[in-house]
């Protein structure tokens, strides 16, 4: 029992009910919400200190034991997880704070940003199936709200095929959780995971296992990502960059639970399943990374190969490879991030999306174009920076696991990756400069501390490799021992 | 009376899609309805339609149907209602602001 496990979820709820009540105060929301951001962080990472410690860390609601009642359960993977949303939504709540306009922040911004973050740490946080759904739900109906909020043309477009394609997403959750209670009756995470080891996954199981991937690949985009592009760029830059940086990465995490804590007895059928989509996501996503010259568009382009990417690791699962992914994941929060938030200063400064239409910025804004050349030679695997480990540990597996389709695909996927990136890089920061120094919009402070902050932090990540391996390899093991997870939850303590 | 009620919610699935797949926003929504309504008919029809009593303590009674499903619905209709809500409210708003209901016109540039 640990009552600090369930704060990272709490605090943010009790913050956005209070600006409820505070509407106006602007200056009020912004602290308490960057504050709150900031504890979670140290939070975070003192659960994250006692995991190495005293093992995984888990609450039960009033005291009822698993499997009857709901408990929060903190593994290393979980925790790293919500490190890192804690630390994205702190820089991009700095972000906003300079660029969402005051209207939207008194139509309750910092309240739904505030729900948002919840519901994605309860998601990683979370033991128990059904709770699940209900976080999934609390994260979707803030960003439904996010999405809408400033009620623009197309704003209100896009909202409307994102709620649908989620709605629809959520129905098929509601009615796998009802297969799989009909079938092992119990929604403890922990214990359907022992009660499907018990009966061995028959067919039965494995179509609901198929069903789960549907859900989780329609939330994560995987091969299912027709909707992302458009919701996704439309939203301000803040919270697309929220959006890029966190929503995908629940999908991503809740197929890495489950199919690593219930669906592992039968590789054969879901594994295969899900190495072609991610190979599909992977070669879709680089046709779309070089096919626009809107830069939203090619930014969310790269929001899909890296879930492509990140999902190779989980197709061969391998220690290795599940290491390399998790890695990835941390990397890929941050980065993506940085590269919404710099493609969205980009588009302030211009006013523009086209790239082609963009000339020379470097001489008006060195700092800004020397930090897209980082988050290019970062998201392309060069090795100083912090995509490279995630790479080669995610190669490393696939190589051991002899899948080399899958290997070329997602190193191929990188070069893609550079090439999309060079092409703004190139267009937008070299050439004839096409904003004299008369009409330059003057870079604001709220713009560039934010994306150094993210900067530094992808630089430290790749640096600091060894000090965070403890912790992603504590977490590969939990995903690959699921009986440490078990043990951990079903024990009476 | 398993089989009649998974048959009554495949029934709500197909026209739910059906209506899904419409042009006009409010159809659409209307399926979205059927939609959820069909999940709720389908979790307690895996809870197992054992007739028993409704799961309320009371003396000299020990079968009770399974109180797990109801309270499951019980939280997935009211999200579901809340997200029924928003969504009327922003196809209404939509509706306005683009001058159509007509998902095949909602879309591309010239909406911008």
């Amino acid at each position: 029992m640990n009552n600090l496990v369930v704060l990272p979820m709490v605090i943010p709820v009790l913050a956005g009910i209070l600006f409820v009540f505070f509407r106006y105060q602007i200056t009020l929301q912004r602290w308490i919400s960057f504050i709150v951001m900031v504890g979670n962080i140290g939070i975070a990472a003192y659960l994250l200190y006692l995991n190495q410690i005293e093992g995984i860390q888990r609450i039960d609601f009033s005291g009822w034991k698993p499997p009857f009642g709901i408990s929060f359960v903190a593994d290393s993977f979980s925790l790293i997880l919500v490190l890192i949303t804690s630390l994205v939504a702190a820089i991009c709540l700095v972000y906003a704070f300079s660029s969402i306009g005051e209207e939207r922040e008194k139509m309750y911004f910092y309240s739904f940003v505030n729900f948002l973050v919840a519901g994605v740490n309860g998601s990683f946080l979370t033991g128990d199936l059904f709770n699940l759904y209900v976080c999934f739900e609390i994260m979707l109906l803030a960003s439904y709200v996010l999405i809408a909020l400033g009620g623009e043309k197309a704003q209100l477009r896009e909202s409307i095929k994102y709620v649908l394609i989620n709605v629809l997403s959520s129905w098929f959750f509601l009615v796998a959780i009802a297969y799989l209670y009909g079938s092992v009756g119990t929604l403890s995470m922990a214990h359907i995971s022992e009660r499907i080891a018990e009966v061995g996954q028959t067919p039965l199981l494995t179509v609901i296992s198929i069903v789960f991937l549907t859900v989780f690949a329609l939330k994560a985009g995987l091969l299912l990502y027709f909707w992302l592009p458009g919701s996704y760029s439309i939203a301000p830059t803040a919270v697309a960059a929220l959006f890029g940086a966190l929503l995908t990465k629940v999908g991503i995490y809740a197929m890495f639970r489950v199919f690593t804590l219930f669906f592992y007895h039968d590789h054969s059928i879901t594994h295969t399943f899900i190495t072609v989509l991610a190979a599909l996501t992977l070669i879709g996503g680089s046709i779309g990374a070089v096919a626009y010259k809107d830069i939203r568009l090619i930014v969310t382009y790269n929001v899909v190969i890296a879930v492509g990417f990140i999902l190779v690791g989980l197709a061969v699962a391998t220690p290795e490879a599940l290491e390399g992914s998790i890695y990835y994941l941390m990397h890929d929060m941050i980065v993506k991030a940085l590269l919404f938030l710099i493609a969205g200063t980009m588009i302030a400064v211009t006013g523009t999306t086209r790239i082609d239409e963009m000339s020379g910025l470097i001489r008006n804004y060195p700092l800004l174009g020397w930090m897209f050349f980082i988050v290019m030679l970062s998201l392309a695997g060069i090795p100083p920076l912090s995509g490279f480990i995630g790479k080669v540990l995610v190669g490393q597996g696939a190589i051991e696991a002899e899948s080399y389709i899958l290997l070329a695909l997602a190193f191929i996927s990188s070069i893609f990756v550079l090439y999309s990136l060079l092409r703004v890089f190139l267009q937008c920061f070299w050439g004839e400069t096409i904003i004299s120094s008369e009409d330059e919009v003057p870079m604001k402070k709220g713009w560039i501390i934010p994306c150094a902050i993210l900067t530094i932090a992808t630089i430290v990540l790749g640096l600091g490799a060894e000090i965070i391996f403890p912790y992603v390899s504590d977490a590969a093991n939990t995903l690959l021992n699921p009986s440490d997870y078990i043990d951990a939850v079903l024990t009476q303590d | 009376m398993e089989i009649l009620i998974i048959i009554l919610s495949g029934v709500l699935f197909t026209t739910a899609i059906y209506n899904l797949l419409q042009k006009q926003l409010l159809r659409i929504i209307i399926g979205t309805v059927l939609l959820s309504h069909g999940a709720h008919l389908m979790i307690l029809t895996m809870g197992k339609l054992k007739t028993g009593l409704p799961p309320v303590l009371t003396e000299g009674v020990t079968d009770y149907t399974d109180p797990l499903p109801q309270a499951l619905i019980l939280t997935s209709i009211v999200i579901s209602f809340g997200i029924t809500g928003l969504l009327l409210v922003l196809a209404y708003r939509t509706t306005q602001e683009n001058n159509t209901d007509n998902m095949e016109q909602l879309r591309g540039k010239s909406n911008e």
